[in-house]
């Protein structure tokens, strides 16, 4: 990965940057209490009396969410803490109906880990994790349903998140997206969190600093809280970098503050001031006992854990032959990793993987869709590979034949037996071909002989129209080349 | 029928057994007492008919011959921090203005279950804050005890309705809370016995918290077995509370046997503590004789962190009330004061929902939690409480049980000591050590001072052996045979 480097007027600055995620933990109760989680239910219906902070009520931990975190922490190759609290970060709310969250603060479930991030040049990068711990999102304020009263919606409150804190390791705005998405890649591996961001299911904060290039401690960073896709990540710190340089260079200091991103300016700006410095007043929560695991308790859950993404890119490479970045893009996601050991099986993995970085990522790309509504399924696109490799179908044939296949889901035989497209391989058909073009265009032919080899591609075109592009190239340019020499 | 409200728990079972009177009856008669005895204040709200539904099914069940058990058909009043379905509850504050939980706690539940007959939610000091009941929004609790000099005295707090109420008899049992000795010094002010359970035995469930780390539910009756009888229906491990206690509920009736030979009762150094008053030391002394009378050996200890407990207390009971009573803001229950802005709302609903002394504990709360003063205050007050409880840890593995005076003086007179909260807060001196170890405790009248008003003896066990703590209570109890009757029941 080049250095990303902001070239101000007194010189050359680099940017210092640590995340909080906030996934939200897949279960079917909340945190410490048995309400359901669904995503969209109608406002207020999925709310207890513990949620709503009713006197007398008092939480009680859902053991599956704890399954939950510590296995993302596994999954992060971080230590598990067999010993956590759970603490009160006390402040006033309308969403947050006990007047305080329960959260983890001294004492979190999961300790130091690492995610290794795949870079485009195919190198490899790694973010330290400094901790992951449990706490309950707050319900959600609604201020476009009345002109002068909020209303609030509780059916968030209590669901179990997981704040993930990297430590300030990231140097450039592309390092936060490919974090991000590996992050995701993790938890959608593992199944703690589904990582859909539009949904709000996992979101993230960011802490921003610059320095000048050489140096080596922390300036005061800026945190902006909130954004909810890795493109806003992505601008949100570019331009906060971009401002601290020209606050430094103006002479001015950087406050710590909390920031907002602002998606349709581009920009940042405060959103509390020092008036309000947070002093959240954590203590333990005197209403739940500290969280005690087992040591057997963990290896039960790491026992159970999927092959993860970085494990499975090291496979991919050793055992398919494939290059770090093609291995890196194909096991991002589980479903198109498993979608490719389909395909690959039995055929030659380079051209498995090519044809499912390429095309058919592109194809879902294109239609927005996810790889569990694949039209093609591997075998169908293993068939075709097939009818490549027995010289059945030339590139350009099976690139249609796939189009084909998208439309239609049929399989790849059936729809060369439909329309016809059979490759023409038979080198009596192509010759005649050949030699009718090479009477037509004698100009043509002289120009090769006089050393201008590009003709020769000329040629090809002209053959390929003839024959509806079912030629063969292989033999189309071998046959050319010996014809055209004389 | 006016005796019937003079029986105990024990007697009125047996009585209903034998079909000697009917619950309806029982409960008539003490819902006559309860409105008769209004001018106590006892009670924030009488629920009379729902007590007479209640008799009334009692009776049915005890014709079909399926009664509960000797509670079944008891009249009792509830301390009104407990959730009630259907019922006010207000934790004797303004800011729970109308509130009526569609829910019941769990401890109110299986009194029910039980079948005991509820005939009311009786007063309290506003949020369990307080040591004489004058912090209600509802009006200060009369104690029914009149001091020789005529003055009208406090009950005790915070479950001084439920002390009042029990000992005017108007009621045969109630509930009460104990976060700091709220149960036990009440107990004492008013000649009655009040347990406090070891903390995790009964459930919080549905309790309104004041201070979560030391609330604990309990009974106060007017005997030893009733309170044995009261605290095994409210007793009992609850999923729905992480701090309650997975432990089987004995027999504790079962537990007095009467038979305290060879137990070793320890006697606290520190509880001496300067300017108490020579009659309590002399009371302190005389319990001690009773139990050694009784074949018990009396074993002096050290409990050396007993000086630090007060300020211990007040540290992490307010830290814990400011978050706790964060939840009344106005936005979903009780009180809603309108605001301009959401903080003026929730200044305007807080400032007028609370009173002063809650206000004040808030304060108080927040100022020990917040940055800059957590290490100096509230870190080291859960150290000492740490030391507090090892006290106890070391001196219960030489003694069986410990014996100790619950307050430093008699009933002080409503007017006495309301405007200085430091002098109220020493009333709390010798139960809250026992409140930050977690540890049960119980109350016995053992007699009455000077100004003829009763004094109480506290009895401290270890962790979840209230079976001790009851069987030497009992003996206790057998000895100093307190027959004194409160003057409200001397004037009716």
């Amino acid at each position: 990965m080049a250095d990303w480097i902001i070239t101000g007027e007194t010189g050359d600055w680099e940017l210092v940057c640590g995340l909080e995620v906030h996934g939200q933990v897949v279960s079917n109760a909340k945190l410490f209490s048995g309400s359901a989680t669904a995503f969209g239910a109608e406002p207020n219906t999925q709310v207890s009396l513990i949620d709503a902070a009713m006197p007398g009520m008092l939480p009680v931990i859902n053991e599956y969410c704890i399954e939950q975190a510590v296995r993302t922490g596994l999954g992060l190759k971080a230590e598990i803490n067999l010993f956590s609290v759970f603490e009160r970060k006390n402040y006033f709310y309308a969403d947050l109906p006990q007047g305080y969250q329960i959260s983890q603060f001294k004492h979190p479930v999961v300790g130091e880990g690492v995610v290794i991030l795949d870079m485009p040049d195919g190198t490899t990068r790694e973010i330290g994790i400094e901790r992951l711990h449990m706490e309950q999102d707050a319900g959600k304020s609604m201020h476009d349903q009345d002109p002068k009263r909020s209303f609030i919606d509780l059916n968030r409150s209590g669901v179990c998140l997981m704040e993930i804190v990297s430590k300030p390791d990231i140097r450039a705005p592309e390092e936060a997206g490919a974090y991000l998405r590996k992050l995701r890649s993790i938890m959608r591996y593992l199944g703690t969190c589904d990582g859909n961001m539009e949904e709000g299911s996992m979101r993230c904060d960011i802490n921003v600093s610059v320095r000048k290039v050489g140096e080596t401690g922390l300036r005061t960073r800026t945190e902006c809280k909130n954004l909810n896709s890795v493109r806003f990540v992505m601008q949100a710190m570019e331009y906060e970098a971009a401002r601290q340089v020209e606050a430094y260079e103006a002479g001015e200091e950087i406050i710590q503050e909390t920031r907002l991103f602002d998606s349709a300016k581009g920009e940042t700006r405060p959103m509390r001031t020092k008036e309000f410095a947070h002093d959240y007043r954590y203590f333990p929560d005197p209403d739940l006992l500290p969280l005690k695991l087992t040591q057997d308790f963990v290896d039960r859950i790491k026992a159970t854990l999927p092959e993860l993404p970085d494990d499975k890119k090291e496979r991919f490479i050793r055992d398919f032959g494939l290059t770090p970045y093609d291995a890196g893009a194909l096991v991002a996601s589980r479903r198109m990793a498993e979608y490719f050991e389909t395909v690959a099986k039995g055929r030659d993995a380079k051209t498995a993987a090519n044809w499912v970085i390429s095309n058919l990522a592109g194809l879902l790309n294109a239609k927005g869709l996810d790889i569990a509504a694949c039209p093609i399924t591997a075998e169908n696109l293993g068939k075709l590979i097939d009818l490549i490799t027995a010289g059945t179908l030339s590139g350009r044939l099976a690139k249609e034949v796939f189009e084909l296949m998208a439309e239609t889901g049929k399989d790849a035989e059936a729809i060369v037996e439909e329309k016809g497209l059979k490759q023409i391989s038979d080198t009596g058909a192509i010759e005649a071909v050949i030699d009718d073009l090479i009477a037509k265009n004698l100009g043509q032919v002289e120009q090769f002989r006089a050393g201008n080899e590009k003709v020769i591609g000329w040629f090809v075109g002209q053959v390929m129209r003839a024959t509806q592009g079912k030629a063969n190239p292989g033999v189309v340019n071998q046959l050319l080349k010996d014809k055209l020499k004389g | 029928m006016g005796t019937l409200t003079d029986l105990t728990i024990a007697q009125a079972a047996a009585g209903l057994k034998a079909k000697e009177f009917t619950a309806a009856e029982l409960t008539e008669a003490h819902i006559a007492a309860m409105e008769a005895g209004q001018a106590l204040n006892a009670f924030i709200t009488e629920t009379p008919d729902i007590a007479r539904a209640q008799a009334k099914e009692s009776d049915a069940r005890r014709a079909r011959g399926q009664a509960k058990g000797p509670l079944d058909g008891i009249p009792v009043g509830v301390k009104d921090l407990f959730c009630t379905e259907g019922v006010l509850t207000t934790a004797a504050s303004h800011i729970l203005d109308g509130f009526k939980p569609a829910y019941e706690s769990t401890v109110t539940r299986q009194l029910k279950d039980a079948g005991t007959v509820m005939l009311g939610k009786t007063n309290l000091d506003e949020f369990a804050m307080g040591s004489g009941n004058l912090t209600s929004h509802y009006g200060p609790v009369i104690s029914p005890w009149k001091a020789a000099d005529g003055k009208d005295r406090v009950p005790g707090g915070s479950s001084g309705g439920s002390a009042a109420a029990v000992a005017a008899h108007l009621a045969l049992g109630a509930t009460g809370t104990d976060t700091g000795g709220s149960i036990r010094q009440p107990a004492s002010y008013c000649g009655i016995v009040g347990l406090k359970p070891t903390y995790g035995r009964c459930s919080r469930w549905g309790i309104v918290a004041y201070a979560s780390s030391l609330d604990q539910a309990g009974p106060m009756a007017r005997t030893v077995e009733d309170v044995a009888l009261l605290l095994r229906a409210m007793a009992g491990h609850d999923p729905k509370d992480s701090t309650s206690a997975p432990i089987a509920v004995p027999d504790f009736a079962a537990a007095l046997t009467g038979d305290i030979r060879g137990l070793r009762i320890g006697i606290p150094d520190e509880y001496r503590v300067e300017g108490m008053p020579g009659e309590i030391e002399a009371l302190w002394q005389q319990g001690m004789a009773w139990l050694k009378e009784a074949g018990a050996e009396a074993v002096p200890v050290s409990l050396p962190h007993t000086k630090y407990a007060l300020a211990t207390y007040y540290i992490i009971a307010s830290a814990e009330a400011s978050s706790n009573l964060a939840r009344y803001d106005g936005v979903r229950y009780g009180l809603r004061v309108p605001g301009d802005s959401l903080d003026e709302m929730y200044e305007a609903t807080r400032g007028a929902g609370f009173g002063a002394e809650t206000r004040l504990r808030v304060l108080m709360g927040t100022y020990v939690l917040s940055a800059g003063y957590y290490d100096a205050y509230y870190l080291k007050a859960q150290r000492v409480r740490t030391l507090i409880a090892r006290d106890f840890r070391n001196a219960f593995e030489t003694v069986d049980a410990l014996l100790m005076p619950t307050a430093p003086s008699a009933a002080f007179a409503l007017d006495e000591k309301t405007d200085d909260p430091v002098a109220m807060y020493l009333n709390d001196v010798f139960t809250v050590p026992i409140s930050l170890a977690g540890l049960p405790a119980m109350v016995v009248p053992a007699g009455l001072d000077a100004q003829g008003l009763p004094l109480g003896l506290q009895i401290v066990g270890k962790p979840f052996d209230e079976e001790t703590v009851l069987k030497v209570g009992g003996v206790m109890e057998k000895s100093a045979a307190f027959t004194a009757k409160p003057s409200f029941l001397r004037e009716a």
